[in-house]
């Protein structure tokens, strides 16, 4: 299972929760199974993030793999200049 | 130049040859958004606020109609209720930001536009436009826009990211808060705590191109825009939006752009051309003059910064607290949650909280600048850090690589670092000459370091073997800084031709695949990966167009050094030139496109020293010797890495020693001119030396990690503590400038 960590930000989603292990096969339903598991969050992930898995930052990665071992933490989305 | 891994045998990728785009820029020829004139077009001229708060109560634009030469006369109800449409509040705040509706929320925001046959006319009907404002109590700080009972922006603005939720609206947008371990766990861990307050000022980009864009629409409801931008295809998203007509309906053209740093990465006159040039029936150029560039479009954010840092005496870092409030301007969106990332992100520190406000106030919507919300933060911490430093007697560079973030590192903002460079750029500073060169009377010596991410995003790329055997590469981004170059240098490399060979171009919304803005440092990796996946089906295509002319089977053929060659050396090879003058006898055309959305985004570190001397007698701030480096991951243009090292560094000492908005009590902006908004010239600088550190991404085919921000993170810290090692002042509040330095002297003198 993944270990999903969450910034004192996103807590406010997850009831002060700040890491938890979820099984998805990939973003899109990782994303799901939190919603599930914290409604509310899915919308805010599903807009307002870039998730990094196992330490790459991906944006609108919708259909990447999570691997079963994998560390993701999900980021605010940011402007360069 | 310092590499740290060789150069693997590249041809091309790593020289230094001539730009493609110099000739037609020092003979005058390159087209920048002004430059351009169509028939019976038409001058625009956009009616501001003169106000920084206030109800818009009526407009009369009946007198300036009836003027001689004028054409259209526009409002914010020619655009679209997008709130009443449920579109999404930040498409919402684009629109009104575009142009004002029931409020001007700041000095400068558009309230209605002309379009008239020549300027004077155009300009004296703007005049004509009677506006009844209410005016509104207004705030400028993110002190009186926090402040209680602090007049409100947006009456239902309730802060995000607090728990529980505000009941009442207040001018606090979000918060942002990253945090580990135990703070107070970790300060009783602290030999020596330092605890300091910043601020800093709005500051612009100051591009010397201001903004310009032509419209041209059509009767049938399509229109054509030509403007200076980072992203044509944001532009184009953007102004179909406020417009709300389907992005397939504009055709967007990236003029050559004078500068942007994330300044022209957001609308500003597109949608109001098109719908000048709609209700004229002929086309409309709208361009800003320096005075409507400074009052109208995005600086970047002024902040307050509060700084707790704890430190052993053996120089680890054991606790940081940070407390950070950043302007938005008009609109929520400022850059205070990457500031929030990437404050600590340089440094492996086990106990840290770090609190993020985004304040709206009345002043332009912010708009991204070079690591938007990275360069502040720095400033104070990096500030704080050679406090610390000094307060244990070491050196600054020792304490930043005992602490220094390395691969495997819990990054602050969460994810673990995979290879970065950030020990390397600290080591080359300390070993370079300039960090133990003598200093002189009243000079000082300071450090500081930076950390940005860049960006992947997505990009496409076209590759087009022409009939002789050279090669056109066309892409959808904005060459803000060298990408062009960059891109031929990559595709000469993949292809085996030479570099003057390759004729890189920048298309139109509808000549190349969707690619975001020219930004986050992001097109030499993103872009280029998408040049080279088109490149490396080119090749592809050339193997298998020689294997049908020799009758073998493709994998017999290898591309090497430009050319087709038989594995066993059977055949005489063929050229890329062989190949394209014969390319429709065996399949046609040979072109190639890739799309991509890009991965492996390598982060970016710099560390810098400076020498300063400070006048006693006058405050003034000379820099007298300056080096950076920075990790470039691998430098595709070294010519073009330099610029984008050094441009980051002087606009750094512009925002550390001169630049900031004044305004008066009213919020009106004091200095919009470059007269009074002081950057720095050539005659202000010493030469910034540059060291190029390659640790190459592993994630890039060419190791590329993204340059052109993480330079402006580290200067102002720097600048500050070379000041303090020349005076013993600590300066906590940009811009340095000549009467803050005099006046802490004499402070520190009484």
């Amino acid at each position: 299972m993944a270990k999903v960590y969450f910034s004192a930000g996103l807590r406010e989603f997850t009831g002060g929760v700040s890491q938890v292990q979820v099984e998805a096969s990939n973003v899109r339903r990782l994303v799901a199974a939190l919603d599930d598991m914290f409604p509310g969050i899915g919308e805010r992930l599903s807009e307002g993030s870039s998730v990094a898995i196992d330490g790459e930052i991906l944006t609108d990665a919708d259909f990447e793999s999570v691997p079963d071992d994998a560390e993701v933490h999900f980021l605010d989305i940011l402007q360069g200049g | 130049m310092a590499l740290t891994e060789e150069n693997p045998g590249y041809k091309w990728v790593g020289t230094r040859p001539i730009r493609p785009d110099g000739l037609e820029k020092v003979t005058g020829k390159a087209q920048f958004g002004a430059d351009l004139t169509l028939p019976g077009m038409l001058y625009g001229k956009i009616v501001r606020s003169p106000h920084a708060h206030a109800r818009i109560v009526a407009i009369d634009t009946s007198a300036a109609e009836s003027m001689p030469g004028v054409k259209a006369v526009i409002t914010g109800n020619d655009f679209p209720d997008l709130a009443a449409n449920g579109a999404h509040p930040s498409a919402i705040d684009i629109s009104h930001n575009a142009i004002a509706r029931d409020k001007v929320l700041y000095e400068g925001h558009v309230v209605a536009a002309v379009a008239a046959v020549t300027r004077e006319q155009a300009a004296a009907a703007a005049n004509a436009v009677e506006v009844t404002y209410e005016v509104l109590p207004h705030v400028l700080t993110v002190d009186d826009a926090m402040a209680e009972n602090a007049p409100l922006l947006h009456e239902g603005m309730i802060t995000k990211g607090v728990e529980p939720t505000p009941e009442q609206p207040s001018n606090v947008a979000s918060r942002v808060a990253h945090e580990r371990g135990d703070l107070e766990q970790g300060f009783g861990e602290a030999d020596v705590v330092v605890e300091q307050e910043f601020t800093t000022k709005p500051v612009h980009q100051g591009y010397i191109e201001p903004h310009a864009a032509v419209a041209d629409a059509n009767s049938d409801g399509r229109a054509n825009i030509w403007c200076s931008s980072q992203g044509h295809f944001q532009m184009r998203a953007d102004t179909a939006s406020v417009l709300g007509v389907s992005q397939g309906t504009l055709k967007v053209t990236a003029a050559e752009i004078g500068g942007g740093f994330g300044g022209k990465t957001v609308i500003y006159l597109e949608p109001i051309a098109v719908r000048l040039s709609q209700r004229a029936g002929r086309p409309v150029k709208l361009v800003m003059d320096r005075d409507e560039v400074f009052r109208a479009t995005g600086p970047t954010s002024g902040t307050r910064m509060k700084i707790k840092m704890g430190v052993s005496n053996d120089g680890k870092l054991t606790a940081a607290e940070v407390w950070m409030a950043f302007e938005a301007g008009a609109y929520a969106g400022g850059p205070v949650g990457a500031a929030g990332m990437t404050v600590l992100a340089p440094y492996d520190i086990p106990h840290f909280l770090v609190e993020g406000y985004d304040v709206v106030c009345n002043k332009p919507r912010v708009a991204a600048y070079r690591a938007p919300g990275a360069p502040m933060a720095a400033f104070a911490v990096e500030s704080v850090l050679d406090d610390l430093a000094r307060a244990i007697d070491m050196d600054p560079i020792d304490l930043r690589l005992a602490n220094a973030a390395v691969e495997g590192t819990q990054a602050a903002y969460g994810p673990k670092f995979p290879r970065i460079g950030f020990v390397e750029t600290l080591e080359a500073i300390k070993e370079h000459p300039n960090y133990t060169a003598e200093l002189g009377p009243n000079q000082g010596r300071g450090v500081a370091a930076g950390f940005w991410f860049n960006a992947g995003m997505s990009s496409s790329a076209t590759v087009h073997v022409n009939e002789n055997g050279t090669a056109t590469v066309v892409t959808g981004s904005p060459d803000i800084g060298g990408s062009r170059q960059s891109m031929a240098l990559m595709a000469a490399e993949e292809l085996g031709i030479p570099y003057e060979s390759i004729k890189p171009v920048v298309a139109d919304t509808e000549t190349v695949g969707f690619t975001d803005v020219t930004g986050g440092s992001r097109v030499t990796l993103a872009t280029g990966a998408a040049v080279v996946d088109a490149c490396r089906i080119v090749i592809d295509d050339l193997r298998a167009r020689a294997a049908k002319t020799w009758d073998v089977e493709v994998d017999q053929v290898e591309w090497v050094d430009g050319q087709a060659q038989h594995v066993d050396g059977s055949q005489p090879p063929l050229s890329l030139n062989d190949l394209a003058a014969k390319s429709a006898r065996t399949g046609g055309p040979i072109s190639a496109n890739a799309s991509l959305n890009a991965r492996g985004v390598g982060a970016a570190f710099s560390t810098q020293v400076c020498d300063v001397e400070v006048d006693p007698e006058t405050g003034v701030t000379q820099v007298v010797r300056y080096l950076t480096a920075q990790d470039a991951g691998r430098a595709i243009s070294p010519d073009y890495v330099e610029g984008q090292m050094q441009g980051g560094v002087v606009q750094g000492i512009g925002w550390g020693l001169n630049e900031e908005y004044v305004h008066d009590q009213n919020g009106n902006m004091e200095n919009p001119s470059f007269l009074d908004y002081r950057m720095p010239v050539a005659s202000d600088l010493p030469m910034i030396e540059c060291c190029i550190i390659e640790v190459p991404n592993p994630a890039h085919p060419y190791g590329v990690r993204g340059v052109g921000e993480v330079g402006i993170v580290p200067p102002m810290a720097a600048l500050g503590n070379a000041i303090k090692d020349a005076t013993g002042v600590r300066m906590t509040d940009l811009p340095m400038s000549p009467i803050k330095v005099l006046e802490a002297l004499n402070e520190q003198s009484d």
